[in-house]
C-alpha cells in the first residue's frame, strides 16, 4: 500500500475555482506561469509557501465552480501531493483524477487539524495524524487506473499506440 | 497690429489689450478637462502634494471616465473610483460611461473663444467651435484647478487655407492626414493650425473637429476655426451661448500660410507607425488585417458611422477579421439607434462596444496581439499603440476602414 | 421500474431498456462545446493524446466568449488556436462574437430534447432546459471526446423539485433558482441531477428555465432536467418525437429526494457575498448602497431579463455615481432588444451597453471592481474575487431587482 507523509495546509469549505486560480490568469500560456497567483483572492502568500510534497486539508464542496482544468493542474504544479477534504464538487474531481491528482475524502481530519502539522497517508486505507488514524475509502478501480497511469492523456496515448500496448478507449468520470 | 483667433482668445483670457506670439501671459482658464488616463494622479497629488488644498472654481472643472469603460482591471477600477470619489465630494460634474471625453465637451461645454485645459493631447479638438483648448499634463491642470489660471506662452499661428469641396468618397480625415503627411508630425510644432477659406466654411462642426482633433499628431499646440454660423447654430441647438466670437484681423501675423485643394484629395492611409507616414490608399491594398476600428474621438461620430454603415449594408464582416465599432458618445450610439445603423453593423457581425476610448489606445477592449495589424480610425498609430508591440496600425478613413473590414485587407470603399 | 429523465436520456443514447443510478456507461455524445479560453489546453491534450483527426467535426462548436473582446494582448492568440483547428478538422461550427457559448447552444439549436452534449464550461448544465443531458468537463476529457465520440459517465441519482402555483409580480425564475441553491447548498446536489416539475415550471418561457438550469451547478449538480413541451419543440424549432415527448418523470421512477414549493411562497432574493448558497430576501438587505449593477450573462443575459430590466427603468435614470453595465447574451439577443426597444430604453437610463459576450461575469473585463466596492449582478457567481479584488462585494439578483437597484442606486425591490 502507497504511503507517504506530508506537512499540511489547511483552508475551509467551498473552496471554489476562482480562489484556486482566478480567471485573470487563465490565459496565461502555461501552467508553470499561472500557479504564482494560486489561491490568491483567499490567501496571495500561500502559493509562494506550499512545498513539494505538501498536503491540503479542506472542509467541503473543494473545487466548486468552474470547468476550468486548470485549477486542479496549478494544485498539482504547486507540489500539492495530495487534497484531503470533507468532500469535493463533482467537475475538479475528474479534473483532478484526469490529471493524476490525487484526492482523498475524509468527513472528520479537516476538523481537528493544525496548520503546519504532518500527516501521514495511507492509500485507500487511512490518513494518521497525531497519533489517531482516520480511515478513508478505496477509489473505484477504474479511477486508481487513470491515476496509476499518470492521467487520461498517456491513457489516450496508449490507445492510440503511441505508449506501450494498445489500450482501452475511453476517459473516466465515477461521479 | 492685428490678431489672430488664438492671440484673441489669450488676450482675453490674460485680460489685455494685446497679446504676440512668444508672450508669456497668465491667463484665467474658463474650463478644465481631465479624464481616468491620470485624474487619480491629479487626485493624489491634490491630498499629499499641497499645503491648503482648494479648488479656485468647481464649476469649471469636468471629470469624464472614457479611457477604460467598463473597467478591465482592479486597478483601473481603483483609479476611476478615486475620481468618483472626489468629484462627488466635491460638487464636480462627472461623467461615466457617457462617451469619450473630447465629444462630451463639444456636445455639452465648450463655447466660442473659451480658453479650455484638458488633461489629454487631444484637447485641441475644441478649435472646432472656436475655442482654444490645449492638452496638458496632470500638474498644470492640478495648479489650474487650485487657482484658476496657468501661463501660456502665446504661440505663432499658421494658416492653412482650404480651398474646393471634398470629392465623393474622401473624407475630412483623408484631408487631415494628407495634411499631415505633408508637414510632418513635427511640422507645426508649439503653433496653431489655423483654418480658413472657403472649403473650411463648408465644413460641419463635426468635420472641424476631425481636423481640429489631429493638429496634436502635426505637433500643434492647437487648432481652431472661426466660430461662424455653422458654428454658432451648433451651439445654439445645444442650448448654449458663446463667450467670445472672435475673427483673425486681415493685418494678423502668420509664420506660415499653407493652400490646401479639397478637391485634389484622395483616400489615404498612414502606414506604422507614424501619423505622418501618409500614402494614397491604392499603394497599401491587399494588405491582411485582423482587425478593424471605427470609433475614437477622431472618427466616432454621427457622420462616420453612416458612412461606416453604408459600406457593410447588405455585406459581412470578412471571417478571420473583428471588426470593433464604438460610437463616440451616448448621444451618437442613440442617434445610430435610431437610424438604423446599429443594426446594420450588428448584421454584418461587427463587434459593437459602448461608447469609450476603446481600441484606440490599446486597453480594455479589441487588444491586437501579437504580430497583427489593425485599421484604425483612431487617432495614432505608434508602435504597440493597440497591444502587442509587434503589431501594426493603419490609419484610414470610416469609409476604407468599414471597407477593408469586408475585404479582410486594406481596400477602399469604391472596391467592394 | 419507472425512470427519471437522465435516466431516459442514458439509456436511449447507450440502446438500453433502463439504467440504474451508480451504473457506469460509456455514451455516444451528441454534441460538444468548446469555449475559446480552454481552446489551447484542449488543441494541446488532442495533440498530446496522438488523435490525428476529430470524430465528427459537424458536433463541435467552437465558440469565442469569454475573451470578446480581447482585453489583453495573449487574447487573441486563443483566436488564432481555435481558427487554426477550425481549418485543419473541418469545424463548421463556429461562432467569433456572436455571444455566450450556452445562449448561442441555445439559440442556435445545437442541443435539441434527449441529447447527450458535454461543453469545457461548467454552465454546460444550462441545456437541460429542453431535457438534454449535458455537464461540464475539463479539457482533458474534451480532447478524449474530440477523438473518440466517446466519454464515461455515472448514471446520477435525481433529485426532484416539484413548483405548483403563480410567482408573486416582480419575482422570477432567478429567484426561484436562488431559493433552491439556498435551501440545497452549495454541495446540496454534488453528482446529482435536478429535475424541475410542476405547474409553475410547465407555465415558464423556455428562457426562464434557461436560467434555472444554468445553476444547477451552483448546487453541486450534474445536470439539470425539464420535460420538454410545446414551448421547448417551438424554440428547438422541432417536432417533438416519441422519445422527446416520453422525457418526463415517471410516477414510478426513483428520486433521492423531493423537495415541493408553493409558487406564492417565492419572493426576490439575492445571493450575498461571497457563496451562491447565502439566500436572504431583498427585503431584509434594503438600504444597502450599491456602486454598480450588471445585467447580463447565460443566466440572466436573454431578451425577457433585458426587457424585465426596461420595464423597471423605462422613464428613469440610473442613480448618480452609480453605473449600470448591460451585455446581452448573444447578438440575436441584442438585435431583438434593439427591434423592439428595450435597448433604447436603458441606454435612456444611462446604462453602458457592451457588445455581446460573457463580460463581467467571467472577471476579465466588463467592469472589474476594486476594493470597497458593491456590485449587484444577474449572473450565477458571487466567488471570492470574481469580479475584482477579493473585497469586492458581489450580490446576485434577478434583472428586475438589479434595475431597480440601478435606478435607487442601494438595494431595493
Amino acid at each position: 500500500m502507497e504511503q507517504f507523509t506530508g506537512k499540511a495546509w489547511v483552508l475551509g469549505d467551498d473552496i471554489d475555482t476562482d480562489i484556486i486560480i482566478p480567471t485573470e490568469y487563465l490565459a496565461l500560456k502555461t501552467i508553470e506561469e499561472m500557479k504564482q497567483y494560486g489561491f490568491s483572492p483567499l490567501r496571495p502568500e500561500l502559493a509562494a509557501q506550499i512545498g513539494k510534497g505538501d498536503i491540503l486539508v479542506a472542509g467541503k464542496n473543494f473545487g466548486c465552480g468552474s470547468s476550468r482544468e486548470q485549477a486542479p493542474e496549478v494544485v498539482k504544479a504547486l507540489g500539492i501531493r495530495c487534497v484531503i477534504a470533507k468532500s469535493f464538487a463533482r467537475i475538479f474531481f475528474r479534473n483532478a483524477i484526469n490529471n493524476g491528482l490525487l484526492l482523498i475524502e475524509q468527513p472528520d481530519l479537516y476538523d481537528d487539524m493544525a496548520e503546519g502539522d504532518t500527516v501521514a497517508v495511507t492509500v485507500n486505507q487511512d490518513v494518521e495524524y497525531r497519533g489517531k488514524r482516520y480511515p478513508i475509502a478505496s477509489l473505484p478501480e477504474n479511477l486508481m487506473e487513470i491515476i496509476a497511469a499518470g492521467g487520461l492523456v498517456k491513457a489516450m496515448r496508449r490507445r492510440n499506440g503511441l505508449d506501450g500496448e494498445r489500450g482501452q478507449a475511453d476517459g473516466t468520470d465515477g461521479c | 497690429m492685428g490678431m489672430t483667433i488664438a492671440e484673441k482668445i489669450i488676450a482675453r483670457a490674460a485680460g489685455v489689450e494685446s497679446v504676440r506670439a512668444g508672450d508669456i501671459h497668465t491667463v484665467a482658464l474658463d474650463r478644465m478637462m481631465s479624464n481616468d488616463g491620470t485624474t487619480h494622479l491629479t487626485v493624489d497629488m491634490y491630498h499629499n502634494k499641497l499645503k491648503n488644498p482648494r479648488i479656485a472654481d468647481v464649476k469649471k472643472m469636468v471629470f469624464i471616465v472614457d479611457h477604460n469603460v467598463p473597467s478591465d482591471s482592479a486597478k483601473t477600477a481603483g483609479s476611476q473610483k478615486k475620481m468618483r470619489d472626489f468629484a462627488r465630494k466635491h460638487g464636480i460634474d462627472f461623467w461615466e460611461g457617457k462617451g469619450v471625453c473630447h465629444q462630451i465637451m463639444m456636445e455639452h461645454y465648450v463655447c466660442p473663444g473659451e480658453l479650455i485645459f484638458g488633461a489629454d493631447s487631444h484637447t485641441c479638438t475644441y478649435g472646432a467651435l472656436g475655442a482654444f483648448g490645449t492638452g496638458v499634463g496632470c500638474t498644470d491642470l492640478l495648479y489650474g484647478m487650485v487657482t484658476g489660471t496657468s501661463w501660456v506662452l502665446v504661440p505663432e499661428t499658421v494658416k492653412f487655407n482650404l480651398t474646393g469641396r471634398l470629392p465623393e468618397g474622401v473624407y475630412p480625415r483623408d484631408l487631415m492626414l494628407t495634411i499631415i503627411g505633408q508637414i510632418g508630425a513635427n511640422g507645426v510644432n508649439y503653433q496653431v493650425m489655423e483654418f480658413t477659406g472657403e472649403g473650411a466654411k463648408a465644413l460641419s462642426v463635426n468635420d472641424r473637429m476631425v481636423l481640429c482633433n489631429l493638429a496634436v499628431e502635426a505637433g500643434a499646440k492647437t487648432a481652431v476655426f472661426e466660430a461662424d454660423e455653422v458654428a454658432l447654430a451648433y451651439l445654439r441647438a445645444r442650448g448654449r451661448e458663446p463667450k467670445a466670437v472672435f475673427k483673425s484681423d486681415a493685418d494678423a501675423v502668420y509664420a506660415r500660410e499653407y493652400t490646401f485643394d479639397l478637391a485634389k484629395v484622395v483616400p489615404v492611409v498612414a502606414k506604422p507607425d507614424f501619423v505622418d507616414a501618409v500614402v494614397p490608399a491604392g499603394e497599401v491594398c491587399g494588405t491582411r488585417i485582423d482587425e478593424a476600428f471605427l470609433g475614437s474621438c477622431n472618427n466616432g461620430r454621427i457622420d462616420d458611422l453612416r458612412v461606416g454603415a453604408a459600406a457593410m449594408k447588405g455585406r459581412k464582416v470578412a471571417g478571420h477579421v473583428r471588426f470593433l465599432v464604438v460610437p463616440a458618445s451616448q448621444e451618437v450610439y442613440r442617434q445610430a439607434m435610431e437610424e438604423g445603423l446599429i443594426r446594420t453593423f450588428m448584421e454584418s457581425g461587427a463587434i459593437v462596444m459602448n461608447p469609450n476610448c476603446s481600441v484606440c489606445w490599446g486597453s480594455c477592449q479589441g487588444v491586437i496581439g501579437e504580430n497583427e495589424v489593425l485599421i484604425s480610425t483612431g487617432t495614432r498609430n505608434f508602435k504597440g499603440r493597440a497591444g502587442h508591440p509587434s503589431s501594426k496600425v493603419y490609419l484610414g478613413s470610416a469609409a476604407t476602414v468599414a471597407a477593408s473590414a469586408v475585404k479582410g485587407e486594406i481596400c477602399t470603399a469604391d472596391m467592394l | 421500474m419507472g425512470q427519471t429523465v437522465v435516466e431516459k436520456i442514458i439509456a436511449h443514447n447507450i440502446g438500453a431498456e433502463s439504467v440504474k443510478p451508480g451504473e457506469i456507461v460509456t455514451v455516444d455524445v451528441d454534441r460538444v462545446m468548446l469555449d475559446d479560453i480552454m481552446m489551447p489546453f484542449i488543441v494541446d491534450k488532442f495533440q498530446e493524446m496522438g488523435f490525428d483527426r476529430v470524430w465528427d467535426p459537424d458536433k463541435v462548436v467552437l465558440v469565442y466568449d469569454h475573451l470578446v473582446p480581447a482585453s489583453q494582448q495573449d487574447d487573441t492568440r486563443h483566436y488564432r488556436v481555435g481558427d487554426a483547428f477550425a481549418a485543419k478538422h473541418g469545424l463548421k461550427n463556429v461562432h467569433r462574437s456572436d455571444g455566450i457559448c450556452h445562449q448561442l447552444m441555445m439559440e442556435a439549436g445545437y442541443v435539441k430534447p434527449g441529447d447527450v452534449v458535454f461543453g469545457t464550461d461548467s454552465h454546460t448544465t444550462t441545456y437541460g432546459c429542453v431535457g438534454a443531458f449535458s455537464t461540464g468537463i475539463g479539457y482533458t476529457e474534451m480532447a478524449a471526446i474530440l477523438g473518440t465520440g466517446q466519454l464515461w459517465m455515472k448514471v446520477p441519482e435525481t433529485i426532484r423539485v416539484v413548483i405548483d402555483g403563480k410567482l408573486p409580480d416582480g419575482v422570477m425564475s432567478k429567484d426561484i433558482i436562488l431559493r433552491i441553491i439556498g435551501d440545497l447548498g452549495a454541495d446540496g446536489a454534488t453528482y446529482r441531477a435536478l429535475e424541475f416539475t410542476g405547474r409553475t415550471v410547465e407555465d415558464m418561457s423556455v428562457s426562464s428555465r434557461m436560467a434555472m438550469a444554468n445553476m444547477a451547478i451552483e448546487a453541486g449538480a450534474k445536470c439539470a432536467a425539464f420535460t420538454p413541451d410545446g414551448k421547448t419543440a417551438q424554440y428547438c424549432g422541432i417536432s417533438l418525437n416519441e422519445f422527446q415527448q416520453g422525457l418526463r418523470g415517471d410516477p414510478d421512477a426513483t428520486y433521492l429526494k423531493t423537495v415541493v414549493y408553493r409558487a406564492e411562497d417565492f419572493r426576490p432574493v439575492m445571493a450575498c457575498p461571497s457563496q451562491v448558497d447565502k439566500i436572504r430576501n431583498v427585503s431584509e438587505l434594503a438600504g444597502i448602497p450599491v456602486d454598480q449593477v450588471f445585467i447580463g450573462s447565460c443566466t440572466n443575459g436573454r431578451l425577457e431579463d433585458l426587457q424585465a430590466a426596461a420595464a423597471v427603468l423605462k422613464g428613469k435614470r440610473v442613480a448618480p455615481f452609480v453605473k449600470l453595465i448591460v451585455t446581452p447574451a448573444s447578438r440575436k439577443v441584442y438585435e431583438e432588444a434593439l427591434e423592439c426597444g428595450v435597448l433604447q430604453i436603458l441606454a435612456e437610463a444611462g446604462a453602458i451597453i457592451t457588445h455581446p459576450g460573457c463580460g463581467l461575469c467571467c472577471g476579465r473585463t466588463g467592469g472589474i471592481l476594486c476594493d470597497g466596492e458593491r456590485v449587484v449582478a444577474t449572473n450565477n457567481r458571487n466567488f471570492l474575487g470574481r469580479m475584482g479584488t477579493s473585497k469586492v462585494e458581489i450580490y446576485l439578483a434577478s434583472p428586475v431587482t438589479a434595475a431597480a437597484c440601478a435606478a435607487a442606486g442601494k438595494i431595493t425591490f
